[in-house]
């Protein structure tokens, strides 16, 4: 039985998008409870051609340049099973995935 | 009417350049993956318009990308290179064991018979292959275990698998070249490999003479005569007549024989061009002239090839993959550099002409020869 879905806007960072062919925000109905790794789960259930660029294939941890915010908050570091917050739940406010500034 | 296809990857990019047989207009399209560094692209010899990319980031990771009609679309495929079983380790710079990491794709090479099947080099050093057009990829594990695996260490560049070709008249055999481990061969289709160094002397490392842990630069062959290869290595323009099995230096009066590309003139299989580079500590042309240096006597006679080419003030690098050579007669001869410029010569190298000025810095050169 399936249970209750969030529609969750995500902003990707503009070469994903690009890799993704997708426009500015995706927006993702996530099932169960709304964790970053239920959200990276479905970006890649839905682009196959972002697995591997987002999380390592092996490890599923978060490529190192790469950082995830959401309502103004760093939310990188707080692991990939903690509920996102509320505003992302509810879709008032987009997860950002961000490429980190570096490089030439 | 013939026609040449280039295929250019670079730091922030791909773009392809083409151009009727008279080589002398040519059309500029790209970038192609803007903003991606695209280590090579190269065609299928069983159909032109197959074409793969590396498609690679510090960000992302690494991509496949496929065409189907000559690089006028292009859609992902797999870009899951797994190590088979336990991935061990290999020498750091330090001499340490660390841990085999996959990193980025440095070269595809289609084969020469099946249009799905595509082999791909990669660091850290390896080789994988595909039989479903790049869908899913496996690794030839029995390069990395046949035994040296654990000594070999990374170049400057990383340890990167740049080099494969493969034997046209016996497609079981291929030769792979690795910075820094060397060349190897197979003979049963990749399932067992052995070294194939002898010959080679490297005085940077501790053994100057050793089985591997040289640093291969590049190995062209012709397809005419497949038992004959020709290296740049890091220091010395190396020959073997008997596809691998010794090697002797034919460097001879070149004014440095560091350098990175290597290759063979289409038509004649003592024709040899390289791209002299000052040295390891500096990675630019002597007296910042860019010359091209021919041989055709298989090595050893080189003269030098200026016609066209910047006469001072050049110090741009010509990297590894970024030498090709067209069929057509005249031979053309194909290069690009680290300061964004393409050159080619229509006329076996004999006079040069700028293709392309300012493009990101090249990171290799194909020519598809279209007929």
């Amino acid at each position: 039985m399936n249970g209750p879905h969030a529609s969750v806007r995500v902003v990707l960072p503009y070469h994903l998008r690009n890799l993704a062919r997708v426009g500015d925000e995706v927006h993702l109905e996530v099932a169960g409870p709304v964790t970053v790794r239920a959200v990276l789960d479905a970006i890649e259930a839905r682009f196959p051609m972002l697995q591997g660029a987002i999380r390592d294939y092996e490890t599923l941890q978060r490529r190192p340049f790469l950082r995830f915010f959401a309502c103004e908050e760093d939310l990188s570091h707080e692991g990939m099973d903690v509920a996102l917050p509320a505003a992302v739940v509810e879709g008032r406010e987009p997860l950002l995935i961000i490429g980190a500034i570096a490089g030439g | 009417m013939s026609s040449v296809r280039l295929l250019v990857g670079t730091r922030k990019g791909a773009f392809i350049l083409t151009s009727d047989g008279k080589r002398d207009k040519w059309e500029v399209n790209g970038p192609l993956f803007g903003g991606w560094e695209i280590y090579h692209l190269k065609g299928s010899p069983v159909d032109p318009n197959r074409l793969y990319a590396s498609q690679t980031s510090g960000w992302f990771g690494q991509t496949i990308q496929r065409s189907n009609d000559g690089g006028a679309t292009w859609a992902p495929v797999g870009n899951k290179f797994t190590y088979e079983g336990t991935p061990g380790t290999h020498q750091w710079y330090d001499g340490t064991p660390h841990p085999w990491e996959f990193k980025r794709v440095w070269h595809l090479e289609p084969s020469l018979a099946d249009l799905d099947t595509v082999f791909a080099g990669v660091e850290d050093a390896a080789l994988f292959k595909s039989t479903d057009g790049g869908a899913s990829w496996v690794e030839l594990a029995g390069l990395r275990g046949h035994g040296s695996g654990p000594h070999w260490m990374p170049g400057a560049g990383g340890m990167c698998l740049h080099t494969i070709i493969q034997d046209p008249k016996d497609l079981d055999r291929m030769y792979i070249a690795i910075s820094a481990a060397g060349a190897f061969r197979t003979d049963d289709a990749g399932k067992t490999w052995k070294p194939i160094n002898k010959g080679l002397k490297s005085n940077t490392i501790p053994a100057e003479e050793a089985e591997v842990g040289h640093c291969v630069h590049h190995v062209a062959m012709h397809r005419d005569r497949p038992g004959v290869l020709f290296m740049q290595k890091h220091w010395d323009i190396m020959r073997s007549d008997n596809a691998g099995e010794s090697w002797q230096e034919v460097s001879g009066n070149l004014p440095t024989d560091f350098g990175f590309v290597i290759d063979v003139h289409a038509h004649e299989p003592e024709t040899l061009y390289v791209v002299p580079i000052t040295s390891d500590s500096l990675h630019y042309p002597p007296d910042g002239k860019l010359r091209v240096y021919r041989s055709r006597t298989g090595g050893n006679e080189w003269e030098a090839l200026g016609n066209g080419l910047p006469e001072r003030d050049c110090y741009v690098n010509v990297l590894r993959d970024a030498m090709s050579v067209d069929s057509l007669d005249k031979c053309g001869v194909y290069f690009g550099t680290t300061g964004g410029q393409v050159y080619g010569s229509a006329d076996a190298g004999d006079s040069w002409k700028p293709i392309v000025r300012d493009l990101p810095a090249v990171l290799s050169v194909e020519v598809q020869t279209l007929l």
